[in-house]
């Protein structure tokens, strides 16, 4: 139990940096996520109707997978130097490959039929992507955006080391300093920091879905 | 039904002004002109559609039948430009289509299609309101209209007005389909089998319910199916169409029936042409028998049992208060009844006058004999019996072998030239 306690006051001790962290890491994600979306689904929207244009651009948001988030991270500050511009751009290249993927899916899972009746009756080809398409693949993109929030909370941990924002600068100064007096309860409220705003974060997802998917669609 | 006006022509040239408006004056439809109209994707050889020129009359439902692959499809889709036309003209009311916005120019052209095509994120009524609302109507006249439509076309406006479309049968979304159609009113409506995925008997009620609508509407419609006995029932002409939507034939189901153009034509007709046309003849065309005993419900028993002795007939048909058939009695039901009302048999099947002789035949089949025929209110307007629809087909074998084509049943008029 000691270590626990321990670790509890900790956190009680430190919430004011703690609480600067998580807001920090919060915003960092969320907003990699977003402008992963607007890259995403843009992506997705100019290929979807190509499969091989498809195939293209989901093989290479899965090679950005590939590389492990350190070694890009890496690359990139050579370029962008530290801080907060190399962490966003790791986070996005991340976050691209399910939104590209699930905007594709969702997209090209619209029944045909929908989009002819649509263009059929008059709704220019905007207001089909719009309201028809894009709404009916929005579950799908939901999805895409919840799996890579789920992906950047870890992964903004990585790019800490890049001085980017977040809980990633506790954990890595708690194992830095592994051994001295709080050390451990340093790398450790990161770490359960991170798991804690990651089911948080799953569960505002979970009432984005419920709000935003017409009854229609719903399950 | 069947009351064609446009004269008939066979083969590719049609005359430009061949039909116009119905002279009854309540026609909303517009007439269409094809002409010249080709169709070539890149990189193919031979043209989707080669050079078809036709005129689709106002107010009147022309079915483009032929078989898949024919190009069917493509010529309708050219009509609202969904797919554009390589060469040629298409006017819709005299206006060339090639001078409007497509996206307008679809407004005003109704479009029904298989398997419906409803917006499943919106709810009967959303779909139903897409038009009004691109029209920019205000939303009292839009809620108004939804409400009519949904009435037109037989759904309970207070059940499924704020349904999803998966909650809906088949059935029910075609005829959202069709309400969506025709929800701003537009002149002409394309129909791509609009009824081929629901089943037999549901697809047959939404043909009736087609025609009554077209009764009332008179709307231009251009429908689209591989379903010959589909194309005989609910058009005013056919126009039959081979490889690249080359024209066999564009005439009157009846002419087409009775004189196929060409042994591709004949081949598409099938088996069957003879019981085809009973579709296309109502009760009221024959003549009734008047000769079965009839009684009222409340009449005794015994009363009857005198009636059917003195017209030496073993059955008489029950009537009830509003003179509506009901139940056969036979004369030994009648010692042991005490009232009509329970005597004999129900009646399993009526045919009303506006019943094909097809339905009549049915019935006589399933009943075993003639069949009481019911007029406009249900009251009870004679029997049709078998003989009197052998007499019918071999009258009409006989004017189109003879090539003697004055014959004039159930109104259609017209001769093959």
């Amino acid at each position: 139990m000691a270590p626990f306690v321990n670790l509890w006051e900790y956190v009680v001790d430190r919430w004011d940096k703690l609480s600067l962290q998580v807001w920090l890491h919060t915003s960092e994600v969320v907003q990699a996520t977003l402008l992963a979306t607007v890259i995403g689904v843009g992506i997705g929207i100019a290929v979807y109707r190509s499969p091989a244009g498809s195939a293209v651009a989901t093989a290479l948001a899965s090679a950005v997978l590939t590389i492990p988030s350190f070694a890009l991270l890496g690359l990139l500050i050579p370029v962008l130097g530290l801080g907060v511009a190399p962490s966003m751009t790791v986070l996005v290249l991340y976050g691209l490959l399910p939104i590209v993927r699930n905007t594709i899916v969702g997209l090209s899972g619209v029944n045909p039929a929908v989009v002819d009746a649509a263009r059929g009756i008059g709704m220019s080809r905007f207001s089909v992507l719009t309201k028809i398409e894009l709404a009916l693949a929005w579950p799908a993109i939901l999805a895409g955006m919840r799996v890579a929030t789920q992906m950047l909370m870890g992964i903004a941990v990585v790019v800490a080391y890049a001085k980017g924002p977040g809980l990633g600068s506790e954990v890595f100064s708690g194992l830095t300093r592994a051994g001295s007096a709080n050390a451990t309860n340093q790398a450790l409220a990161g770490t359960l920091g991170v798991v804690v705003l990651a089911l948080v974060l799953d569960g505002i997802y979970l009432l984005i879905n419920r709000y935003t998917t017409p009854r229609g669609i719903r399950d | 039904m069947t009351d064609v006006t446009a004269s008939a022509s066979t083969g590719e040239e049609l005359p430009r002004d061949a039909a116009g408006t119905a002279s009854d004056g309540t026609t909303t439809g517009a007439e269409i002109t094809l002409t010249n109209v080709t169709k070539r994707y890149p990189g193919s050889k031979t043209p989707a559609v080669d050079d078809v020129t036709m005129t689709i009359p106002a107010g009147k439902i022309v079915i483009l039948v032929g078989p898949s692959g024919c190009g069917k499809t493509t010529t309708m889709r050219m009509i609202n430009r969904l797919i554009e036309p390589t060469s040629g003209t298409i006017r819709i009311g005299g206006e060339d289509t090639q001078s409007l916005n497509p996206d307008r120019l679809r407004r005003k052209i109704g479009y029904a299609i298989q398997q419906a095509g409803l917006f499943p994120h919106f709810t009967v009524a959303q779909n139903i309101a897409v038009v009004p609302k691109l029209l920019g109507w205000d939303k009292k006249r839009i809620d108004d209209r939804v409400d009519e439509l949904l009435d037109m076309v037989g759904l309970d406006v207070g059940t499924f007005r704020d349904r999803y479309p998966r909650q809906l049968s088949g059935g029910q979304q075609q005829r959202v389909g069709v309400a969506r159609a025709l929800a701003a009113d537009p002149p002409v409506l394309l129909m791509d089998e609009p009824f081929g995925a629901v089943d037999p008997i549901t697809r047959g009620n939404l043909q009736d319910e087609l025609l009554r609508l077209q009764s009332e509407l008179h709307k231009t419609i251009v429908f689209v199916t591989h379903d010959f006995d589909e194309a005989v029932k609910l058009g005013d002409k056919i126009a039959v169409l081979g490889e690249a939507s080359k024209i066999l034939q564009y005439d009157t189901p009846e002419a087409i029936l009775a004189t196929p153009a060409d042994d591709t034509v004949a081949g598409f007709v099938g088996a069957g042409a003879s019981l085809k046309q009973l579709t296309l003849l109502r009760v009221r065309d024959v003549e009734l028998r008047q000769e079965a005993v009839t009684v009222d419900i409340d009449e005794s028993p015994a009363a009857v049992r005198e009636k059917l002795s003195r017209s030496h007939n073993p059955y008489a048909l029950v009537l009830d208060r509003r003179r509506r058939p009901c139940r056969w009695v036979h004369a030994r039901d009648l010692p042991r009844a005490t009232s009509l009302a329970t005597a004999g048999k129900p009646l399993r099947d009526v045919v009303s006058t506006q019943s094909t002789l097809q339905d009549a035949l049915e019935a006589m089949l399933a009943e075993g004999g003639a069949v009481p025929v019911t007029g406009p209110q249900g009251q009870y307007a004679g029997t049709i019996h078998l003989e009197t629809v052998i007499e019918t087909i071999q009258t009409l074998r006989e004017e189109h072998n003879g090539g003697d084509s004055t014959g004039a049943d159930g109104g259609t008029q017209q001769e093959a030239r």
